[in-house]
């Protein structure tokens, strides 16, 4: 028996959802909540390994296929498959899980197995949102996993927990709503509920553009784009460090990842229209959230801000590729334009993640994320700040480390759409290594600002294991990306095809 | 016409239902308070019985009574769930009413009476049926509000609910008799070929349609008819808050479809843009003033209201589809209103009414379990899946997408969106808010194992909604 022979997308996505339940049935004080919950976070991420060796990275058609009938009546299917764009957002999943587990480990102390159930659920939904080929399957793990993530703001969160997990579930609900009404009417348009067959249908251009935007409000809410941005810097800073890790590594590539498999395939000569206003908005968040960003002092709403304006050039490098086809037929750039959105994607789901970390073990000590609260941490804790270091650089774009990989693949992409485009995005190195590593020096260098700093003790071996991990993964990624790239080289290829093709 | 007994078997449900509403109130005429437990057992046998005759007799279909009295699947299903609906209502409220001393054999009287009154609004297919069925059913429910008499705000509510629901029969006659005039028909079959053959008067019909529109807007309580509910849920005992918020919305949607599609189909044109101002006002309204409640009941009852506005937008769409859509968004509806309103049944105990939003506060804390049934029906209600809420407006929007009417689609899921504010404000007391008092349920197991049933259902019809859609997809189409 073959791997393909295995529902293993259905195991993927149901094994952590199981594993949680468990979980909720557990008592408060039982001994065995941790290990259930790492027992399963660990299987789902072997499992997502076993994913990448049966993968197929020549062809473009999806794998791994299940597909039986769901609700008959509406001709809704649970229809599930993968291709190169899900397949690294997934393993990228159950990891980011995995080490919410792990960093849950004995700084969560009420109520653990909610917890961690709240994140495996969440984690099934997840996967189940990058590997659902039917639109209503999609919407609903896209809907769903807004309850777990809700609760977890909500119960686990800072003092202004309630406004910022409101805020966040309803600015996030009202986008989704228009994707709901947007599948609607392609159902209508084609008699069936499956994503492919959406690809193929013909639309007008006033359909297209209807669709559109409706798309775009949906997943621009999830990215977030400027200006619906607003829900994101509240929900990091009130979230717990889980919560905070799960937001940024992975609900926001949903957005992204939405554009990928909606906007783009399914309205192309929409997309192509309205390019301006996406490439605007992007620049926008790539330069003026940058700023904003300079001018934080609370380490988390900081990090948030950059989540913002790296996401910036996912969306850039998405619908540039339009003005790449128009001005060269080099058939080069807008590979380069789409790849690295995806890789900016998956790399920064691991900085930020671990910038998250590293804010969560400074947390856990001191509670307090002010900037100004710190000082001279460097003096106490030489191994974390070693890491925290490396973290920033990787987020300021530092060759060398996944962060520079992406945005270097966008900015030269961008060159060949127009030179502003990539002058503005350019801007990025200079903002970001200026907000990033501006906090490193406020935060680690100089004098030991107080006592509570003087008495910080280093990271123990279980924070340790963990930002390891993570460094070894971004200084891969940085220095050898072709394996992430080979990986979904025959999609993107797919997908241009299908972009240059109009639907008129 | 002279009057037939062709097919009497097809009424056998009613016939059973009457015999054991008489049956029980001469019981009840004999026996002393200290009966009740037995009153109450007869009276969920009696229910029970009917629901059992109901399903033996399915699949037979046809006309009864000179064609007064219809059988089919549509009624066969609405009957059946309406009879289910209300055993659970009676297993909730049984231990309310004892703590405060409602428990009266006439409470289960009226509502063997109030349901054979469904059953035949249910099953009829005339108008002079129709109205029998609805004043049976209304007078019965007048005087449930009313049960509570020593209380002021109950005693309130029920004249409020009398003389507006008396209006309303009245706009009611009034429509019938001028559709009558027109059509020169009481049938309802009669007046679509009537209709259908295109020589009547448009002016006098369309007016005949209004006043019958605005009748079953009141009984919906689609806005701007809605007055009376907020102050009918709020004020009466919540027991009977729970029997008339369930399946007489049940019984309503039989009356629409047999008056809007049977009977005046062939004027859709017509009632399609007055149901569109209907659904639309109920949705904006009872989801903007839902958000300024603290009374949970009234947020309840005007979260009704705006649910009331998703249902009728299946049947505005004039669609085969839409039409199951919406008896599909009923039954989702009747399922998580017993589970609303069982919640504070649960929680209420002797001289404490578990009403106010604020009584919920650390309820996850607390009482866990029940923290979760209600936090599975407030994401119901409020539409998020996987639960069942959210296929019901799936389906109703889609019906409406379906037809074009993209405008009115939009406008519904933004309500959706306003709607999630409130319900997910019950969330957050419950979860995120420190428990101030220790709330206990005291109910007896059975009713704490059905509700507990009742409230999984919701998350199973979530999950698996295929088989109930295509129950209404095929009695409807």
């Amino acid at each position: 028996m073959t791997l393909t022979d295995l529902p293993m997308l259905s195991l993927l996505i149901w094994l952590p959802i199981f594993g949680g339940l468990i979980l909720l049935m557990m008592p408060a004080e039982h001994r065995g909540i941790r290990t259930v919950g790492l027992v399963t976070a660990l299987l789902t991420f072997v499992l997502s390994l076993l994913l990448i060796a049966g993968f197929d990275s020549q062809t473009y058609e999806m794998q791994f296929v299940e597909r039986l009938s769901w609700v008959r009546a509406f001709n809704i299917e649970y229809y599930l498959g993968i291709d190169g764009f899900s397949m690294p957002l997934i393993v990228l999943t159950t990891f980011s899980t995995l080490l919410v587990v792990i960093a849950a480990w004995e700084v969560i102390k009420d109520r653990l197995h909610y917890y961690l159930a709240a994140f495996l659920i969440m984690e099934g939904m997840m996967i189940g949102v990058f590997s659902a080929l039917d639109a209503i399957l999609f919407y609903v793990f896209f809907e769903a996993m807004l309850i777990p993530l809700f609760l977890v703001i909500g119960i686990w969160g800072g003092p202004n927990r309630v406004y910022a997990t409101l805020k966040f579930f309803l600015y996030t609900f009202l986008g989704s709503v228009f994707l709901l009404l947007a599948l609607l009417y392609l159902q209508f348009q084609t008699g069936s509920f499956a994503i492919p067959d959406f690809h193929a249908v013909p639309l007008t251009l006033n359909q297209q553009i209807w669709l559109f935007l409706a798309f775009l409000i949906a997943f621009a809410v999830k990215i977030p784009m400027w200006p619906v941005h607003t829900w994101l810097p509240d929900a990091h800073v009130e979230a717990p460090t889980g919560g905070s890790i799960i937001l940024a590594a992975i609900t926001l590539k949903i957005g992204g990842y939405g554009l990928l498999r909606f906007a783009l395939p399914i309205t192309p000569d929409a997309s192509m229209t309205l390019d301006w206003l996406v490439i605007m908005l992007s620049l926008i968040a790539v330069v003026y959230i940058g700023f904003v960003a300079l001018a934080q002092t609370d380490m988390k709403k900081l990090i948030a801000y950059s989540s913002i304006a790296h996401m910036g050039f996912v969306t850039l490098g998405l619908f540039i590729v339009f003005r790449i086809f128009a001005n060269t037929n080099n058939g080069y750039g807008e590979v380069l334009a789409i790849e690295g959105a995806m890789v900016q994607m998956i790399s920064h789901g691991f900085i930020a993640a671990a910038m998250f970390l590293s804010v969560g073990v400074l947390y856990d000590r001191m509670h307090s994320r002010d900037i100004y609260a710190y000082g001279g941490v460097a003096n106490r804790m030489p191994v974390f700040t070693a890491f925290a270091v490396f973290f920033a650089m990787a987020n300021a774009g530092l060759p060398g480390t996944s962060g520079f990989v992406g945005e270097f693949m966008v900015i030269l992409a961008a060159f060949q759409a127009n030179f502003w485009y990539a002058f503005l995005a350019a801007t990025t190195l200079i903002i970001g290594a200026a907000y990033t590593l501006w906090m490193v020096k406020r935060v680690f260098f100089g004098e030991i600002a107080n006592e509570q700093v003087a008495a910080l003790q280093d990271v123990n071996r279980r924070e340790f294991f963990i930002l390891a991990t993570l460094a070894a993964i971004v200084l891969l990624i940085g220095v050898w990306p072709d394996p992430l790239l080979s990986v979904m080289h025959a999609s993107v290829e797919n997908l241009l095809t299908q972009l240059a093709q109009s639907k008129l | 016409m002279p009057f037939s007994l062709t097919n009497p078997s097809y009424a056998l449900p009613e016939m059973l239902m009457l015999g054991f509403a008489l049956g029980l109130l001469l019981f009840i005429a004999f026996t002393g308070k200290d009966k009740m437990n037995w009153t109450f057992a007869l009276t969920q046998l009696s229910l029970f019985a009917t629901a059992l005759v109901i399903v033996l007799s399915m699949g037979e279909q046809g006309l009864a009574f000179s064609d007064t009295y219809i059988k089919d699947s549509l009624s066969d299903v609405l009957k059946l769930s309406i009879c289910l609906i209300n055993m659970l209502v009676l297993l909730y409220s049984h231990d309310y009413l004892k703590d405060r001393g409602l428990l009266q054999g006439e409470f289960y009287v009226l509502v063997l009476f109030a349901t054979l009154g469904m059953m035949v609004l249910v099953s009829a297919s005339h108008f002079l049926t129709l109205y029998l069925g609805l004043e049976l059913m209304s007078l019965c429910l007048y005087a449930l509000v009313a049960m509570h008499r020593d209380s002021f705000i109950a005693t309130e509510a029920a004249m409020k609910y009398f003389i507006l629901g008396a209006i309303a029969s009245g706009m009611l006659l009034y429509g019938m008799s001028i559709i009558y005039g027109v059509t020169g028909s009481l049938a309802l079959a009669d007046i679509a070929v009537a209709i259908d053959s295109g020589m009547l008067n448009n002016t006098v019909l369309s007016f005949g349609l209004v006043f019958i529109v605005i009748g079953v807007a009141f009984k919906f309580g689609a806005v701007p008819f809605h007055m009376w509910l907020p102050d009918v849920y709020q004020g009466a005992p919540t027991a009977v808050t729970l029997f008339l918020a369930a399946a007489p919305k049940v019984a309503a949607f039989a009356m629409l479809i047999r008056l809007m599609v049977d009977g005046l189909g062939g004027v859709q044109d017509a009632w399609q843009d007055m149901l569109i101002m209907l659904a639309v006002m109920s949705m904006i309204v009872g989801n903007l003033v839902a958000i300024a409640q603290t009374n949970l009941k009234r947020m309840l009852a005007y979260s009704t209201i705006s649910h009331v506005g998703f249902l009728l937008l299946g049947v505005l769409s004039g669609t085969a589809e839409g039409y199951a859509a919406s008896m599909f968004y009923t039954l989702i509806y009747a399922l998580m209103t017993l589970g609303g309103f069982g919640m504070i049944l649960l929680l209420s105990k002797q001289g404490f009414e578990a009403e106010e939003i604020a009584d919920y506060k650390g309820l996850g804390k607390t009482q866990p379990w029940y923290a979760l049934m209600m936090l599975i029906l407030m994401f119901s209600m409020a539409g998020i899946p996987p639960l069942a809420g959210f296929y019901a407006k799936l389906t109703v929007i889609k019906a409406v997408v379906d037809v074009n009417l993209i405008t009115v689609a939009v406008i519904a899921v933004l309500m959706s969106v306003i709607g999630a504010y409130y319900y997910l404000r019950v969330i957050k007391v419950m979860y995120f808010d420190a428990p101030e008092q220790q709330l206990t349920v005291q109910v007896s197991a059975p009713a704490r194992i059905m509700f507990s049933s009742n409230v999984l259902l919701v998350l199973g019809l979530g999950l698996f909604p295929g088989s109930l859609l295509a129950i209404c997809v095929t009695v409807l189409s």
